[in-house]
């Protein structure tokens, strides 16, 4: 099936949908047809996450996001697992799923497949998704399932009350580990990259205006997403990004990865990042370093450099790239099973009962 | 009587062979009324597919019939040893049978490991046809003998027929231009060539079948074909087999039929479902012995719409299931016992979200890996109680290979209208066994009719319309159930507990205990909505269900309930479910035949049961329910309805044979079973009593 015929099986069933939606009255809940607002994307449940917590400011950046993109709240989905941030889809005046611990990519898989049609998000955080639902994460990245994955990285575990997770630092004290963790953590980036996904970004909950423009470019790219979202925990991990998030320091910390542009950051772009000719990145002083800089290209699809990139920072106290690190184009995995289904049904004709039943040897019985 | 081949008359089967196989000889063959034959070899030697087609060539001549795949778990363990001993068991009859047989007549020993782990089986009088050329020193050590048993005495109580099957094969493919090892691949089909004819099989099905299977492998259709036709003219020219056989046709009900498996007739009732339903399939599985067969059935029928996902692991493939009945599809997940203990967790989020998801459990023996190839039925409480928190589900179990379809399509049906995850427990007996089904008109097939909410459901006291998920439908108590992509309904589901109604989060005690109450309401209230008990009684069947109706067969007589309970009816009740029907079915009719009058229920509905099945209890003295467990349903039933069962158990993970059911069921009627809380079949393992 070509990709316009693909497109119309989505158009046809979205059709369907909207041929559904007229048979509705309108009212005051939910949208009608006309543009969306923020009120249009809000539910009416009272948001429980602790005061101050950096979920809020994703909240809002996702509800001011969502009226700028073409979709609608009965076409959205958002699906997620346990913790803080898995709460995520009863604040969202669309359809969702709050899930079990890690499953959600899981489920959404399968949403995804049988409703191409859908626009579907998936929240969850760094334990959510690294630790019981490693498995899903990686697997559904690599299938290119058209699901937009958001990763809410705090570097421990809110809801069970301060564990350590699998992206917190070595030697974390917390109440399991009072004498220090001994794992090494894992760098969502570079698992996202590991695993093959074809778009890997990084925002932070500092920045709506960033972060906005990271879910339309999620939203906007054919094919699964991942997001990894710098995430203040005030209760138990506060401050965790502030050695590259304070207000005073992003500007010398934060890379900030731009499309087909040298790799600069600073007040001035007074830094980049260069290749040694050992083929390893580094950071170095860009006056004197102008042909050595890096040019970004999210669309490489050898995603060597991607990696490296995501390694350049071993924690959030060195120079850590924001943005996208790899956007590249992948047949999407719907599409690729419902060209099946096509191919299927183009060779052996629309299945019917009858000729199944009568599929195999047969004999009659007088 | 041992006989033996000399060199000449192999030249003559050769001769015959050339002659394209047209007889010789007449020879009237005898008239048998059934025929169990088991086929046994190496793994890698074809004994499945030899048993299958033999299978195939007596369903077209019309005989019943019923199979039993008997295969190890290692694909290919150490060639030659017992370890690797793959059988096929199959009865042919001219009437009809529920079981694969007892004690097979005819044993097809491949190798001494065959003849050395099947032996036991063959009752004095059988017969055997071994294949003579593998008996040499190396695979006679292999298989455990220190003397080659054709040689000695072991052998004196049967009649055996040796013959050198690899090297009458390897001759026979010489001028075909095979290579000789791979012409030796071919015994299997000497060995079904040999069989068809002493048993008068038609040769033209199975060379159609040879042509068709190997299609486009010129090299390897010679060759089979060679081997075959040489069997056969072995047969008629050898001149060692005093007598051939015939089982003539059996009485089935007249229609078309088909020879199926349980894994394929329940992929088929899935589909069916989905048909009826008018929603699509999707199937999330991971694989796994012995359920994988319904994911390549499934993945092979893309052109009814239906979507396979091969996940990344078990609970992928349920989670994936659940999120594609939350887009309005029937999501289905197949697996065995392990699979389920890792989806529980899932399961119990569907049973909070409610929203229907089938649960195909094909058991296998267990704990842990177990006997991953055999079969048991040991999870049935496993369904019942494998999740945390109280979560109730309904459970269905198939009787038979044919019966999955409509047990199938039962499970789907539940699922849909009551918004619940539902689990459908099969075995390896069923899953690999086959039988003659008569094809049911499409037509017949009742619809599904599903409606998803599209409007409003509830009205706040501002006048503002908004949709409640958990507003029920007041008779089935099933939620109402928008799916994404309709206007207006947008709302959140979770595992959280939810508020009546409204579906908010909630964690008000006496709400939590109300939707407790409601969601074991709604399971309890499917007795309604399901047929009562079937009872089999001497004279026909009381209650009979369109899922039991096909296996009375020659029984479809109907007796009314009252009359039956208000004669002098038998005192002795033996309740069955699953897979044991075959078996008990036979048994049963075999007591029947001494004069005894015992009554037989059968359940395919386990949770709930039938609404009736306490009440027809309470009309015995006694209760039988043989298991193939330690006493699972006789478990339930203690506790349900507090009386006392005997509990028959045999975790050989094999299946009951008849016999040593009608030797219980005849102790029981004499007052001889011992006290104890389960009884054993196997008289050398002392009985347990846990009081
Ligand atoms: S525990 Fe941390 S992450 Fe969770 S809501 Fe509170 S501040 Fe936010």
């Amino acid at each position: 099936m070509s990709e316009n015929e693909t497109q119309e099986t989505i158009e046809a069933t979205s059709k369907e949908v909207e041929e559904l939606a007229e048979k509705i009255p309108a009212s005051s809940n939910g949208a009608t047809n006309g543009k969306t607002t923020k009120e249009d994307w809000t539910s009416d449940q009272i948001v429980r996450w602790c005061p101050g917590c950096g979920d809020y400011s994703i909240l809002t950046a996702m509800q001011l996001a969502l009226p700028e993109l073409n979709t609608r709240p009965e076409k959205t989905v958002f699906i997620s697992g346990i913790g803080c941030a898995a709460r995520f889809p009863y604040y969202m005046e669309t359809y969702g799923i709050h899930g079990i611990h890690g499953r959600a990519p899981a489920i959404a898989t399968g949403l995804a497949i049988a409703r191409p049609d859908l626009d579907i998000w998936v929240i969850g955080g760094d334990g959510d998704m690294l630790s019981i639902g490693g498995n899903h994460l990686i697997h559904a990245l690599r299938r290119n399932v058209k699901i937009k994955i958001l990763l809410f990285n705090n570097q421990i575990y809110g809801l069970t009350k301060g564990q350590y997770s699998p992206t917190s630092e070595v030697g974390k004290i917390t109440k399991s580990t009072p004498l220090g963790s001994l794992d090494e953590p894992f760098n969502p980036i570079s698992i996202a990259l590991g695993a093959q996904a074809s778009f890997v970004a990084r925002t932070h909950d500092m920045n709506r205006a960033h972060m906005q423009k990271t879910f339309k470019q999620a939203f906007e790219h054919e094919g699964g997403a991942f997001v990894e979202i710098y995430q203040n925990c005030n209760v138990f991990n506060d401050g965790i990004f502030d050695g590259v998030l304070k207000k005073d320091r992003r500007e010398e910390m934060l890379i900030q990865l731009e499309d087909g542009k040298p790799i600069t950051f600073g007040a001035n772009g007074e830094r980049g990042v260069a290749m040694t000719n050992q083929g390893k990145l580094e950071v170095v002083d860009a006056a004197g370093n102008e042909d050595r800089l890096l040019i970004h290209e999210a669309g490489r699809h050898n995603p060597t450099l991607a990696f490296a990139l995501s390694q350049i920072a071993r924690g959030p106290f060195e120079p850590t790239p924001v943005g996208i690190f790899r956007q590249v184009r992948r047949e999407e995995y719907s599409d690729g099973i419902q060209k099946q289904l096509d191919y299927a049904q183009k060779s052996k004709g629309e299945g019917k009962l009858e000729e199944l039943f009568n599929s195999r040897s047969t004999w009659e019985v007088k | 009587m041992t006989d033996t081949i000399t060199n000449e008359k192999a030249a003559k089967a050769k001769e015959a062979e050339k002659t394209n196989g047209t007889s010789s000889k007449e020879q009237k063959p005898e008239e048998l009324s059934r025929l169990v034959i088991r086929f046994a070899g190496d793994s890698g030697d074809g004994m499945q597919l030899t048993g299958t087609q033999f299978t195939s060539t007596s369903a077209f001549m019309g005989n019943d019939l019923a199979t039993f795949p008997d295969f190890p778990a290692e694909i290919r363990a150490p060639a030659g040893t017992v370890h690797g001993v793959s059988a096929f068991q199959v009865q042919i009859s001219d009437h009809d049978i529920t079981t694969p047989g007892e004690d097979p007549s005819v044993l097809v020993a491949m190798n001494p490991a065959a003849l050395q782990s099947e032996l036991h089986r063959i009752p004095k009088g059988g017969t055997l046809i071994v294949n003579e050329d593998t008996f040499d020193e190396r695979n006679l050590e292999k298989a455990g003998f220190t003397k080659n048993p054709l040689e000695d005495s072991t052998l004196d109580d049967f009649t055996v027929f040796k013959v050198p099957m690899t090297s009458l094969t390897k001759e026979v493919c010489k001028d075909k231009g095979v290579k000789p090892r791979d012409a030796e691949r071919s015994k299997n089909f000497f060995a079904l060539g040999l069989i068809s004819w002493l048993y008068s099989r038609s040769i033209d099905s199975t060379l159609e079948w040879i042509e068709k299977q190997f299609a486009g492998k010129e090299m390897i259709i010679n060759a089979n074909t060679a081997a075959f036709k040489a069997g056969h003219a072995f047969g008629e020219t050898a001149e060692m087999f005093d007598a051939r056989y015939d089982v003539p046709s059996a009485k089935l009900p007249p229609g078309t039929y088909t020879n199926i498996t349980g894994n394929t007739a329940l992929s088929w009732g899935l589909l069916a479902a989905s048909e009826k339903s008018k929603l699509p399939l999707f199937l999330g599985s991971y694989p796994i012995t012995p359920a994988s067969d319904i994911l390549h059935e499934l993945s092979s029928k893309k052109h009814f719409g239906v979507k396979t996902l091969q996940a990344e692991d078990e609970i992928a493939a349920i989670c994936a299931a659940l999120g594609a009945s939350y887009g309005g599809h029937i999501g289905v997940t197949t697996t065995s016992g392990p699979g389920v203990a890792l989806k529980a967790e899932t399961t119990g989020l569907a049973t909070s979200l409610e929203l229907p998801l089938v649960i195909v459990d094909v058991q296998r023996g267990g704990p842990s890996t177990g006997l991953p190839t055999k079969t048991e039925a040991t999870d049935l409480l496993l369904a019942y109680f494998g999740r945390h928190g109280e979560s109730p589900l309904p459970i269905v179990a198939p009787y038979s290979p044919s019966d999955c379809f409509l047990i199938a399509f039962e499970a789907v049906r539940i699922a849909l209208k009551y918004r619940t995850p539902t689990i459908l427990l099969s075995d390896a007996y069923l899953a690999n066994g086959s039988e003659p089904w008569l094809l049911p008109e499409a037509s017949d097939l009742p619809d599904i009719n599903i409606e998803f909410a599209t409007d409003y459901n509830h009205e706040h006291e501002d006048g503002r319309k908004d949709f409640w998920p958990y507003i029920r439908d007041p008779e089935t108590l099933a939620r109402d159930w928008a799916v994404p992509g309709t206007h207006g309904l947008m709302h959140r589901i979770g595992g959280l507990e939810k508020e009546d109604k409204s579906g908010n989060i909630s964690y008000d005690p006496h709400n939590h205990e109300a939707m407790t109450h409601i969601r074991a309401d709604k399971i309890e209230g499917i007795a309604k909505d399901i047929p009562g008990i079937w009872v089999n009684t001497a004279e026909g069947d009381i209650g009979g269900t369109q899922f039991i109706s096909n296996a009375a067969k020659s029984q479809e007589r109907e007796v009314s309930k009252e009359k039956h309970y208000n004669s002098d009816h038998p005192r002795l009740l033996v309740l069955g479910w699953g897979s044991t029907w075959g078996a008990i079915s036979s048994a049963v009719r075999k007591v029947r035949r001494e004069g005894v009058a015992i009554d037989y229920a059968h359940l395919t509905h386990l949770c709930p049961f039938p609404a009736d099945l306490g009440e027809i209890l309470s009309r015995y003295d006694e209760i039988i329910i043989p298991e193939v467990n330690m006493g699972q349903l006789a478990f339930l039933i203690r506790a349900k309805y507090l009386i006392n069962v005997r509990s028959i158990s045999k975790v050989q993970a094999q299946p009951y044979v008849a016999s040593e059911l009608k030797q219980i069921f005849m102790d029981a009627v004499a007052g001889k079973l011992p006290d104890d809380e389960i009884i054993n079949v196997n008289p050398n393992l002392s009985n347990r009593s846990f009081s």
